[in-house]
């Protein structure tokens, strides 16, 4: 069944959307990751204009985002003042990813932006994971340790220190609001919530205990994406709320049966083949960029003055 | 347009009366009006009309005018990078030709430059500072482009006799069609000169909850993101007390 997206101004097989959905539901659901560094490729590569990707996926993000939120919540894993300092920082950096979002548009050159952008991450999220699968997997499991959580020191001279509860941290502000503010340039141009990012930095950087992290990590990307949402739509009127409402759905559907295959599953090997999907989309990604276009010419709306 | 009207005007004049049509040449849509809903996926639309005589018979459906930027590739470093740009304003968003022989055999090449009829003589206007020494290049990938996406079939559809003076043809809109104003003008010729035209509108809107959509993203953007947000926080909430009951 076809369905006409008004926003992206095209005409997509329903379920198609509804399986791309659950699938990268169900991957999100089985690794706990977000979706959005692989859903935004993916409607990319289905021929969705990138600049309406990036905002939708933003507008996704924030219902995917809540759902976790509340569910770690729940479970009282969410450090709100952490939280809620990154989200400052968070703000103030997707409205600069939104400003340059809108210029490099009008350049023509927000493709090309968005694509370096995802090959560069996928590439290292992907060598990462699989090297870290590799090293699980090559040792057995049983001498695979995780190293404990590196204490940079330089981080510790640091002015505006802050007392983080929750977390049990002294640390200054400056280190979660920069963060916040790096991932909410990532989020206004990519269109992810950032959380392969935002995790390791919290667990490295900060030093935050496991437990919080990812929930305190989600919470920082409602916010995010939902400001992301809002500044899509007023400077690029690129967020097609009919897209993300039929992505969301096949998501929930995915992520249920991704949760439950997941608790089942041998982790390590999981991860090993999420490192190589991931790897391929960089390397798809790459070779758009890479390889002579069929036409050297590309016609476009005029955006601006 | 305006020497093809001027041109008809006096041929009415010059017509004896004994014409069983007002016009020498009368045409209409099958509809005139697309909605495109959720579920367009493209529509074809017949064109029917009645010529008084003998003659050939010209198509020409225009969308309304739009500005579009090519942008012209160069490798940089191995990679592909946006370089040189030409903006163009009065680019039909669409374009559909169908003629009842091919046209060089109906009419000279004035009169289809005039009244821009057939891809050589579409006139894009260049909007600031352009390269004239590229200026064709560009001008035939916007054509190209928009002829991969099917909005331009041009010298497509043959124009077909029903019966002595009864012609028809055919011109598709693809799910891509924008939405506005089009104007199907639809010539007469006989020897090479134009013995009559007509024109019909056709309004191409989105409809539904996609109109909708659309409009209000456009119209109140801010209003728009913040339901977008209040959607997308509705959905997940809803799905996560799906998820506490399980």
């Amino acid at each position: 069944m076809q369905i006409y997206l008004p926003i992206a101004e095209m005409s997509v097989n329903l379920f198609i959307l509804l399986g791309m959905g659950s699938v990268v539901g169900f991957l999100s659901g089985m690794f706990g990751v977000g979706g959005g560094f692989l859903m935004t490729p993916f409607l990319i590569f289905m021929g969705v204009p990138a600049a309406v990707a990036v905002g939708t996926e933003a507008n996704q993000i924030v219902a995917a985002s809540l759902a976790g939120v509340m569910a770690h919540w729940r479970r009282g894993n969410v450090d709100f003042k952490m939280g809620g300092v990154m989200v400052v920082g968070g703000l103030a950096g997707s409205a600069l990813g939104a400003w340059l979002f809108r210029e490099l548009r009008e350049q023509g050159q927000i493709d090309l932006v968005i694509s370096v952008s995802f090959v560069v991450f996928l590439g290292l999220i992907g060598s990462l994971m699989l090297w870290e699968s590799a090293r699980v997997v090559l040792l057995s499991g049983s001498a695979a340790k995780r190293r404990k959580a590196r204490r940079h020191y330089w981080v510790h001279g640091l002015p505006f220190k802050m007392r983080f509860h929750k977390s049990g941290l002294y640390i200054s502000s400056l280190l979660p609001l920069g963060m916040g503010f790096l991932v909410g340039i990532l989020a206004s141009i990519m269109g992810v919530g950032g959380g392969f990012f935002l995790i390791p930095a919290m667990i490295y950087v900060l030093g935050m205990p496991t437990s919080v992290v990812v929930g305190t990590s989600l919470f920082q990307i409602l916010f995010v994406t939902a400001n992301v949402t809002v500044l899509h739509s007023v400077n690029n009127q690129t967020v097609d709320v009919l897209l993300a409402l039929i992505l969301l759905s096949g998501a929930v559907i995915g992520a249920r049966f991704g949760t439950a295959v997941g608790a089942k599953l041998k982790g390590e090997h999981l991860r090993g083949l999420l490192a190589l999907l991931v790897l391929g989309m960089a390397a798809r990604m790459a070779a758009r960029l890479l390889m002579t276009p069929q036409d050297m010419f590309t016609v476009s709306p005029l955006v601006g003055g | 347009m305006p020497r093809a009207l001027a041109f008809s005007f006096l041929f009415a004049l010059a017509m004896p009366f004994s014409a069983a049509l007002a016009q020498p040449v009368v045409a209409d849509l099958s509809s005139h009006k697309v909605a495109i809903t959720s579920s367009f996926t493209g529509e074809d639309i017949v064109l029917f009309g009645v010529r008084e005589g003998s003659g050939d018979v010209i198509v020409v459906v225009r969308g309304p005018p739009q500005t579009r930027v090519v942008r012209q590739k160069e490798r940089i470093a191995g990679i592909w990078v946006n370089r040189d740009e030409m903006a163009f304003s009065n680019v039909p968003g669409y374009y559909a030709l169908a003629a009842t022989r091919p046209l060089e055999e109906i009419a000279d090449a004035d009169f289809l430059a005039e009244n821009q009829i057939g891809p050589d003589s579409l006139q894009f206007q260049i909007m600031g500072e352009g390269d004239p020494a590229a200026f064709e290049a560009f001008r035939a990938a916007l054509i190209r482009s928009h002829q991969q996406d099917g909005l331009y079939a041009v010298g497509a559809g043959p124009v077909g006799y029903v019966g002595g003076t009864l012609f028809r043809t055919e011109f598709y809109l693809p799910a891509g069609a924008p939405v506005g104003t089009y104007s199907a003008v639809v010539y007469l010729l006989r020897d090479g000169e134009v013995v009559g035209f007509d024109t019909t509108p056709l309004f191409v809107t989105k409809a539904g909850l996609g109109r909708a959509v659309y409009d209000y993203a456009h119209d109140q953007p801010a209003a728009y993101g913040f339901l977008a947000v209040l959607l997308a926080l509705i959905a997940g909430w809803a799905s996560s007390m799906v998820y506490r009951r399980a």
